[in-house]
C-alpha cells in the first residue's frame, strides 16, 4: 500500500515477485492500478487519502475475530498495559482525543500516560518541555517506569482501561460496510484482504507491508504508517523474518540523510536538538530525553561521545561538553517554514545542495517567489536545475508576476561531482551502508558536496580566525582536521566514516556503541553507526559476493546498529527463547552456549537469559526484561497505543485530507485537527467540500524519472523515454469533461492551473463514495522548465498543508477541476485562476507559522 | 562455401545440434564471433553503488582513458544481483549528460544572465555572505532563553548526497548556530 513497488523499485520488487513465485500471496491497495497491481494476486483500489481507514478495517476485523497472535501480543507489546483514568477515545469526543487545545491547536497528552505512574505527566512535561508538541526525537521515551514494567496491567486483557480494549473501542465502527462507505472499495476485497493477513501470519507464517511517499505524505501520514504497525505487531510480524513494515526510499541516501541528519529538529543518531526553553544544561536535556529504561537510557553516553567528537578538547566535564555550543530549537524550522521565511523577509541565504525546491516541493510555485526574495542562494547540483535559473526562465516571468531586472537574488551555481567522481556511502532503504569507490576525477570546477562543506568550513574559519565574539567560537573549535587527496585537496571520506564510527582515549577505533562512554574518554559522530569501522576496517566498502554467503548476507555492505540486518529480532524467538516455528526460526536463546544466536546478530544483549527478571534499581537496558524484545522502547514493548512521541493522538483515526469532496462519516470533525495549515496568498484552500474544485487530485512518479528530474530530465535516454507531462483519467471521467485521448487538459486547482496531455485509461476507475461516484486525477510530478524535455509542474497544483509530527506536505489527495485544451499564457494564467475561484476559497486565516 | 558447411549454417540444423530452443549457439552470426562486448576493454572496474532510489544496486564502472565507458549492475550484490533498472541503466548518460555544468555561474542582483567567475572566487564570496548573514540575523536569546543560531540562512540537500558529506554539513552549520537545515527526507 502507498507504494508502487514494480514501477518506482523494480529491482526491490524481484524479492515479491520471488516470494509470490514460492506461494506468497501479493496484493496491492492502491488509487491506481499500476504495473504492481498488474503482478498483485488482488489489487483494491481505494479512494486516495483514506488508507488509515481501510488499515483501521483490518485493525477491526483482527480483533472482533479474536486473530491476533496472543502469546506475542501480550508478552511483547502493550496491550495489557492500564492507561490512565482521564484518556478520552475519539470516539468519545467526536473526533478529538482528551487534551485538545482548541486555541493552540495542539494537544497535551497527559491523559494519554499509562496508568499508576508515579509523575504521569513525565512524558507529558517532556512534551511540553519541548514546546508546541515537539516531541522528543526518538519518542521512545514512555515515562519514568520503575525497573522498566508499567504499572498496572491486565494479561487477561479484558480491562476496560487496558489498550487492547481501548484499541477494540476506537476501531469498533471500521466495520467492513463503512470502509467501503469511505475508501470505495468493496466490503468484501476489505474482508478477503484482513483474511489473507490473518491467514498469513502466526507461528509459522509472516506477512510483510511495503510503504512508500503514498503512505507519507498526507496530513496524517505518520498515522498511517502507525496503524501499519498496529496490525504487525496483533499479528506477531515484527522481528520476525518475512515480516516487518518496509519504507521504500526513493532517493540513495535518503534514509542516511535521517540517520545522519541534515534536519532541523536532529542530531546524529536521532538524539534531539536542543530546545530553548525545555534544555537549558546537559543533566536537564538528559533528563528531559533519556528514558531511564531501555538503551535510550545510555543517552548521556551517545551524547557526550557526540560533543567529543565535534569539539574534542574542548569538550570537557567542567563545561557540560560544549553543550552551551548546540543552537537551540523552539519550534518547528523545516523547510516549508523557511521557505515562508524567504517570502517574509526572514530568511535571506540558502543554500540548496543537490535539490531542487522550484519543483520537487509542494506549491513549488511558492518556492520560486520565495527564492525571488532572497539576499543569495547557492545551487549545488550537476546540472542548471530550475532551482538555479527561476529568476530568468521561470513560469512567473512570464505570467508577469516576477521581473528578471528587479529581482535581487545574487546566484551561486556550483558544479556538482557525480558519485562515480567521489568515494563515499548512501545508506539504503533497509539501513545498509554500501561504499562506493571513486572511478575517475571529476572534471573542471565540479566537486564533491564533501569538499565544498570541508572548504567552506575552512575559510569561515580562516576569515574568523582572530574573533572575539563569542558566537564564533563553536567553529573556531570544531574539529575540523581531515587528511586530504588529490590536486584539489578533497578530504578523504574513509576519514569521516571513521569518525562517524568514533574513537577510544587512544585514537583506536571503537567496536560498537555499547562502548560509548559519558565521561568524555570516547568520541563517536554518530553513535548508531559506531562499529562500522570497527578493527579499523571499513565496514560499507565489504562486498563479498552474495553467492558466497548466507542468505542474510551479512557480509555485503554493514547495516546498523551492529550490522544487524533484522530490528528486534529477539521476537523471533517466543518468550522463553525458543523459535515460534522451524519454518520461522532466526534468532534464539541458546542454553548451552548461555547466549542468543542465529542466522543474523541478536537485537539483545547477548547473554541476557530469557527469563531475566530486572531488579527493582535497574536502568537503561539491565531494566529491560529477557523475554522484552523491543529494547529501545522504554518498557521493552511494541506500542499499540503511543502515550508520547506521536503529537496528534496515541491511536490513528480515519481523517479526510485538508482538500476533500466529502465530510468525515466518523465525526463532525472533518480532518486532522492537528494538521498545519498557512492559508495566505499564492496559497489558498479549496474550502470543504466545494464544488468548483469537485475532482481528487494524486501525484506519482514514473520508472523514468527521479524526483523534480534534476537527475533524468537532463539524460538522453530516460528523457526519450518519457517526454511529456500527462494526466490520467477514466474513460468516464473523460467523457464527463469532455477530455480527449493524446489532447490537452487544463488542470486548475485554487492555486494554479497547469496543462498536460490527456491519458485516458481504466486504470482510474470511478469510484462510489458515500452514494456517490467520485473521479481521481493521476499526475506524474518529474517536469519543470529546463532540462532536456520540459512541462509545468505538477507541485505547482498542491498546497502547503503539513503532517503536524514530520512537517511533510500533503501531495497525494488534493482537490482539482480538470478541463480540455491547453492553460491560458502568460499573464491570462494568473486571471484564468482568480476566475476560477469561488468566493469561498480560503485566502487567509491563522497560520501555524513557528519562530 | 561448401554445401557441407551451407547445410550445416541453416538454423534448423541448429538447433538440431543440441540447443532445441535456439537460445544459444544456433542464434550466433558469423559477425558475433568477431566482435567483444565494449567493457571488456576496460582498464579496470569500479564498484559502486546505483544514485537513484534506495534499493541500492550493485553497480560496476567501467573506465577506459580516465572516462567512464560503461556502467552495469553488479552481479555480486545480494540486493540486486546484476539488475538495473531504467534509471539505473541510464546512469552512463547521467555522468556524462550533455546539460551539466563543469563551470561556476554566477548571476549578480538583478544581472540578465549569468556570468563567469573562479570556482576560489565562489567560494570565497559565499564565505563572505555566510558571515555577513549570520552576523545581521544573530539571535543570542528568545523570550529570555539563550537560542545562539542565525535565523536569517537556510539549507536544502538531496537525499542523493553521501552520509560522510551530510555529516559535515551538520557538524558545519550547527557550529554556525544555522538550524534550519533540511533534506529530502521530509519533502
Amino acid at each position: 500500500m502507498g507504494s508502487n513497488m514494480a514501477e518506482n523499485h523494480p529491482v526491490g520488487f524481484q524479492w515479491p515477485m520471488e516470494a509470490r513465485r514460492r506461494g506468497a500471496k501479493l496484493i496491492h491497495v492502491d488509487p491506481r492500478y499500476t504495473r504492481t497491481s498488474a503482478m498483485a494476486n488482488t489489487y483494491v483500489p481505494i479512494r486516495a487519502g483514506t488508507d488509515i481507514a481501510f488499515l483501521g478495517g483490518i485493525v477491526n476485523y483482527i480483533l472482533e475475530h479474536e486473530r491476533d497472535f496472543r502469546e506475542y501480543v501480550v508478552r511483547y507489546t502493550n496491550a495489557p498495559v492500564i492507561i490512565h483514568e482521564d484518556f478520552k477515545d475519539t470516539e468519545d469526543l467526536d473526533g478529538y482525543f482528551s487534551g485538545w487545545d482548541p486555541e493552540q491547536k495542539k494537544y497535551d497528552n497527559t491523559s494519554w500516560q499509562y496508568a499508576g505512574m508515579a509523575t504521569h505527566g513525565a512524558a507529558g512535561e517532556r512534551e511540553m518541555g519541548s514546546t508546541r508538541g515537539e516531541a522528543a526525537g526518538h519518542g521512545a521515551a514512555g515515562g519514568h517506569l520503575r525497573h522498566g514494567e508499567p504499572p498496572e496491567e491486565d494479561e487477561t486483557l479484558k480491562h476496560p482501561r487496558c489498550v487492547y480494549q481501548l484499541l477494540k473501542k476506537h476501531y469498533a465502527r471500521y466495520t467492513p460496510e463503512l470502509v467501503a462507505e469511505i475508501c470505495g472499495c468493496s466490503e468484501e476485497q476489505l474482508i478477503e484482504v484482513a483474511e489473507s493477513l490473518c491467514d498469513n501470519s502466526g507461528r509459522e507464517r509472516t506477512s510483510a507491508f511495503c510503504y512508500a511517499v503514498g503512505w507519507t505524505q498526507h496530513s496524517v501520514g505518520v498515522q498511517i504508517i502507525r496503524t501499519a504497525s498496529i496490525i504487525q505487531l496483533l499479528l506477531g510480524n515484527i522481528g520476525r523474518p518475512g515480516g516487518g513494515i518496509m519504507a521504500l526510499r526513493g532517493h540513495a541516501s535518503i534514509q542516511g540523510s535521517t540517520d545522519v541528519p541534515t534536519l532541523y529538529n536532529i542530531l546524529p543518531g536521532y538524539i534531539p536538538m536542543p530546545h530553548a526553553h525545555a534544555h537549558e544544561d546537559l543533566d536537564e536535556f538528559i533528563e528531559l530525553n533519556a528514558a531511564p529504561t531501555g538503551y535510550w537510557g545510555n543517552l548521556r553516553d551517545y551524547f557526550v561521545s557526540l560533543m567529543k567528537a565535534w569539539w574534542g578538547e574542548h569538550a570537557t566535564s567542567a563545561n557540560d561538553f560544549c553543550f552551551d555550543y548546540l543552537p537551540r530549537i523552539t519550534g518547528d524550522h523545516s523547510a516549508y517554514q523557511s521557505a515562508l521565511g524567504m517570502l517574509d523577509g526572514k530568511v535571506k541565504g540558502y543554500l540548496v545542495l543537490g535539490e531542487n525546491p522550484a519543483v520537487g516541493n509542494s506549491n513549488s510555485r511558492i518556492h520560486r517567489l520565495a527564492m525571488a526574495n532572497l539576499d543569495w542562494l547557492v545551487v549545488r547540483d550537476y546540472t542548471e536545475v530550475e532551482s538555479a535559473a527561476f529568476w530568468k526562465d521561470g513560469p512567473e516571468i512570464e505570467t508577469g508576476e516576477l521581473v528578471t531586472d528587479e529581482i535581487a537574488t545574487e546566484v551561486f551555481l556550483l558544479p556538482a561531482a557525480t558519485h562515480v567522481e567521489k568515494d563515499g556511502s548512501f545508506t539504503n532503504t533497509q539501513r545498509l551502508l554500501q561504499w562506493h569507490f571513486k572511478a575517475v576525477e571529476p572534471e573542471g570546477d565540479c566537486r564533491s558536496d564533501l569538499w565544498f562543506a570541508y572548504h567552506l568550513g575552512l575559510r569561515l574559519r580562516e576569515k574568523l580566525s582572530g574573533s572575539e565574539e563569542e558566537r564564533d567560537r563553536p567553529l573556531l573549535e570544531l574539529t575540523w582536521a581531515y587528511p586530504t587527496q588529490g590536486e584539489h585537496a578533497d578530504p578523504s571520506a574513509e576519514a569521516v566514516l571513521r569518525e562517524i564510527n568514533g574513537c577510544d582515549s587512544e585514537g583506536k577505533a571503537l567496536p560498537g556503541y555499547t562502548e560509548l562512554k559519558d565521561d568524555g574518554s570516547t568520541a563517536c559522530g554518530v553513535w548508531i553507526y559506531s562499529g562500522c569501522f570497527a578493527d579499523e576496517v571499513n565496514g560499507p566498502a565489504k562486498k563479498v559476493p552474495g553467492q558466497d554467503q548466507t542468505w542474510v548476507a551479512p557480509e555485503w555492505g554493514w547495516a546498523w546498529p551492529a550490522n544487524r540486518r533484522i530490528l528486534y529480532n529477539r521476537a523471533s524467538a517466543d518468550p522463553d527463547g525458543k523459535p515460534w516455528s522451524e519454518r520461522k526460526r532466526y534468532v534464539w536463546w541458546d542454553e548451552g552456549q548461555g547466549k542468543w544466536v542465529g542466522e543474523d546478530v541478536p537485537d539483545f544483549e547477548e547473554t541476557k537469559r530469557p527469563d531475566y527478571d530486572p531488579p527493582d534499581d535497574a536502568r537503561g537496558p539491565d531494566a529491560i526484561r529477557g523475554d522484552h524484545p523491543f529494547i529501545m522502547q522504554a518498557a521493552g514493548r511494541g506500542w499499540l497505543f503511543a502515550p508520547s512521541g506521536v503529537v496528534d493522538g496515541p491511536l490513528p483515526t480515519h481523517y479526510e485530507p485538508h482538500e476533500s469532496p466529502f465530510d468525515n462519516p466518523l465525526y463532525s470533525v472533518r480532518s486532522n485537527p492537528a494538521r498545519q495549515e498557512f492559508p495566505r496568498k499564492n496559497n489558498e484552500y479549496a474550502a470543504e467540500g466545494d464544488d468548483a474544485y469537485p475532482f481528487v487530485l494524486t501525484s506519482y512518479r514514473l520508472t523514468e524519472h527521479h524526483t523534480a528530474g534534476g537527475m533524468s530530465r537532463t539524460t538522453r535516454y530516460l528523457s526519450e523515454l518519457q517526454p511529456e507531462l500527462f494526466c490520467e483519467v477514466s474513460p468516464e471521467l473523460a467523457a464527463e469533461q469532455g477530455l480527449e485521448h493524446g489532447g490537452w487538459a487544463t488542470i486548475v486547482s485554487p492555486r494554479t492551473a497547469i496543462e498536460a496531455r490527456v491519458l485516458v485509461t481504466e486504470r482510474l476507475r470511478p469510484l462510489t463514495v458515500q452514494g456517490r461516484q467520485v473521479h481521481q486525477v493521476g499526475l506524474p510530478y518529474h517536469w519543470g522548465f529546463k532540462g532536456l524535455v520540459t512541462g509545468d509542474s505538477a507541485n505547482d497544483l498542491f498546497p502547503i498543508v503539513l503532517d503536524p509530527n514530520v512537517h511533510i506536505q500533503e501531495v497525494k489527495a488534493a482537490s482539482c477541476d480538470i478541463r480540455p485544451g491547453r492553460r491560458p499564457r502568460g499573464p491570462d494564467l494568473p486571471r484564468y485562476v482568480e476566475s476560477k475561484r469561488p468566493p469561498t476559497v480560503i485566502r487567509e486565516g491563522k497560520q501555524d507559522i513557528d519562530p | 562455401m561448401k554445401l557441407g558447411s551451407l547445410i550445416g549454417s541453416w538454423p534448423v540444423v541448429r538447433q538440431l545440434e543440441g540447443d532445441p530452443r535456439a537460445l544459444g549457439r544456433a542464434a550466433r552470426s558469423p559477425r558475433q564471433a568477431t566482435i567483444e562486448p565494449r567493457t571488456r576493454g576496460a582498464s579496470h572496474v569500479v564498484k559502486s553503488v546505483c544514485p537513484f532510489c534506495a534499493v541500492g544496486c550493485g553497480q560496476l564502472v567501467y573506465v577506459r582513458d580516465g572516462q567512464v565507458d560503461q556502467i552495469e549492475g553488479d552481479p555480486d550484490s545480494p540486493i540486486s544481483r546484476g539488475r538495473l533498472c531504467p534509471k539505473g541503466s541510464a546512469t552512463k548518460s547521467l555522468v556524462t549528460s550533455p546539460l551539466r555544468e563543469y563551470k561556476v555561474k554566477y548571476r549578480r542582483p538583478y544581472g540578465r544572465d549569468w556570468e563567469e567567475l573562479s570556482l576560489d572566487e565562489a567560494m570565497d564570496m559565499i564565505a563572505d555572505r555566510v558571515i555577513a548573514t549570520r552576523a545581521e540575523s544573530w539571535e543570542e536569546e528568545r523570550e529570555g532563553k539563550k537560542t545562539r543560531r542565525c535565523m536569517g540562512i537556510a539549507h536544502l540537500g538531496g537525499a542523493t548526497l553521501d552520509i560522510e558529506e551530510n555529516y559535515l554539513l551538520k557538524k558545519l552549520y550547527t557550529a554556525l548556530g544555522i538550524v534550519q537545515v533540511e533534506n529530502q527526507a521530509r519533502i
